[in-house]
């Protein structure tokens, strides 16, 4: 009798993680997509986006050009503190994107 | 994932410090483009040389832009981008400024209510001098702009000030802009310090990180000039106000050299730069002189 229901659990618990993530993904490609947020798409040209942009790359292939994950959080956070002449606002420290939005933004990077 | 609850005083705090190092990093990138633009070593506390700034900064584009003819930067987008500059041919079969035209020439001749008109209130009765605005005016220590020009001719003659943004003030600055096609910008700077001064804080202005997207007007029409954003191609810097006022598709309307700036200025979420204010005449001003040599082009269209 309790072991189907462990393993009901066990399921459960395994799935959780999943929908958690997929839930990230759809909020950070809302966030980035947002004229009031990311915007990114006045830089940048990415797929699901409707213009293509020039100012800065394109954003593919990111998990292969930024294994490292904190490199996305702080170029997220602070573009213009890596390179001051760049025109990427800083979201992060000026307080357009939260930490958690910034780490789901990343999230719908990595399906890049 | 983390879900980040900062407590008041803890949000405050981080404002503070964020304002601090805000202010830095303004200090920073001033100073680093700076020092792009004239490429020499570092040599903050040397003494303004306006002359030398314009120098390096029509150098920069240039540079950037090896095929474009110095008078064609007035164009902005159509100089840049071939695609751009096909579409614009065919505007310009039917000027879409030309009705604003007509309409500025009625108003430019008739008299005020006291028998004075405008060409009673400008050198050359108005002909030929827009490449010469704005002008450092000694007697009041400020900087004047065209359309300042305009207003206090219509108030010193007992009328009502116009709109700074569009309608017949783009009217009256388009027939002026019209009859200085090809005449190169001429901005002078007296040897007067507060003059220096104004084109000093239009420079500062120019290159410092604003508002909440800490975006600077050089962030957009300085290195990413020519490049795309969204629908716009991003305008160089050199010869962005040859052309104005503007007809622009996207407003559907004319716009003043203080619309056009005051769009930008919110698009970067800052404070609205007041209408023909202090810091908006010094930006004016900084601008105008880096362009000097280039022919004015306007009135302009715009997509
Ligand atoms: C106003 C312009 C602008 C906006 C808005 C903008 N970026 Fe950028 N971004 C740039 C530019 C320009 C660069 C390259 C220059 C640099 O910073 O070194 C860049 C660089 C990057 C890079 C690293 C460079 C690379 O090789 O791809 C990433 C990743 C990135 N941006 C992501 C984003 C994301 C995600 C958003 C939205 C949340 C965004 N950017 C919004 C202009 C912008
Ligand atoms: C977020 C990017 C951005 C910033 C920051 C920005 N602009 Fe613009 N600007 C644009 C876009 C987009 C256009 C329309 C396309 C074009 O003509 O460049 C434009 C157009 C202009 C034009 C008209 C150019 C023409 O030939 O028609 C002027 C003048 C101008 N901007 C001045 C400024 C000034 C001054 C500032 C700073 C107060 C500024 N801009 C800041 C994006 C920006």
């Amino acid at each position: 009798m309790t072991k189907p229901i462990f393993a009901v659990v066990a399921l459960v618990l395994a799935a959780l993680p999943l929908s958690a993530r997929a839930d990230d993904v759809k909020a950070g490609q809302d966030l980035a997509l947002d004229r009031a947020k990311g915007n990114c798409l006045a830089c940048h040209t990415l797929k699901g986006g409707d213009v293509p942009s020039t100012v800065g790359r394109e954003l593919v292939n990111m998990k292969r050009r930024f294994p490292n994950r904190a490199d996305l959080v702080e170029i997220l956070t602070d573009e213009p503190m890596r390179n001051p002449i760049a025109p990427m606002p800083p979201f992060g420290r000026n307080r357009i994107l939260t930490r958690a939005e910034i780490e789901q933004i990343i999230d719908f990077l990595y399906t890049l | 994932m983390v879900i980040e609850m900062p407590t008041q005083s803890d949000g405050e705090n981080r404002m503070i410090k964020a304002n601090k190092r805000t202010r830095f990093s303004v200090a920073v990138s001033v100073v680093c483009a700076l020092m792009l633009l004239a490429s020499v070593p570092v040599k903050a506390a040397d003494a303004t040389n306006p002359e030398a700034d314009r120098k390096a900064f029509q150098a920069f584009f240039f540079a950037k832009f090896p095929k474009v003819a110095k008078d064609d930067f007035a164009n902005g987008p159509y100089a840049v981008n071939e695609g751009m500059r096909k579409q614009w041919k065919e505007i310009m079969e039917f000027p879409p400024y030309d009705p604003a035209l007509d309409e500025g020439h009625t108003e430019w001749d008739k008299p005020f209510a006291n028998g004075k008109t405008y060409a009673d209130c400008f050198d050359n009765k108005g002909e030929g001098i827009r490449q010469t605005y704005p002008r450092f005016i000694a007697a009041t220590g400020q900087v004047e702009t065209l359309e300042g020009a305009i207003n206090r001719c219509r108030v010193e003659n007992g009328e009502k000030p116009l709109n700074w943004m569009t309608g017949m003030m783009a009217s009256l600055t388009a027939v002026m802009a019209e009859s200085s096609r090809g005449k190169p910008f001429d901005i002078t700077i007296p040897d007067d310090p507060r003059a220096l001064a104004a084109y000093e804080r239009g420079k500062e202005f120019f290159y410092a990180r604003k508002g909440q997207l800490g975006m600077s007007c050089a962030s957009c029409h300085v290195s990413p000039a020519g490049e795309r954003m969204r629908g716009d191609i991003l305008a160089p810097a050199l010869g962005i106000l040859a052309a104005m006022p503007i007809y622009r598709s996207d407003w559907g309307s004319m716009g003043t050299t203080i619309r056009r700036i005051s769009s930008c200025s919110a698009q970067t979420r800052s404070l609205p730069l007041e209408d023909n204010g202090e810091d908006y005449r010094d930006l004016e001003y900084f601008l105008s002189y880096m362009s000097n040599g280039i022919a004015i082009a306007g009135p302009g269209t715009r997509p």
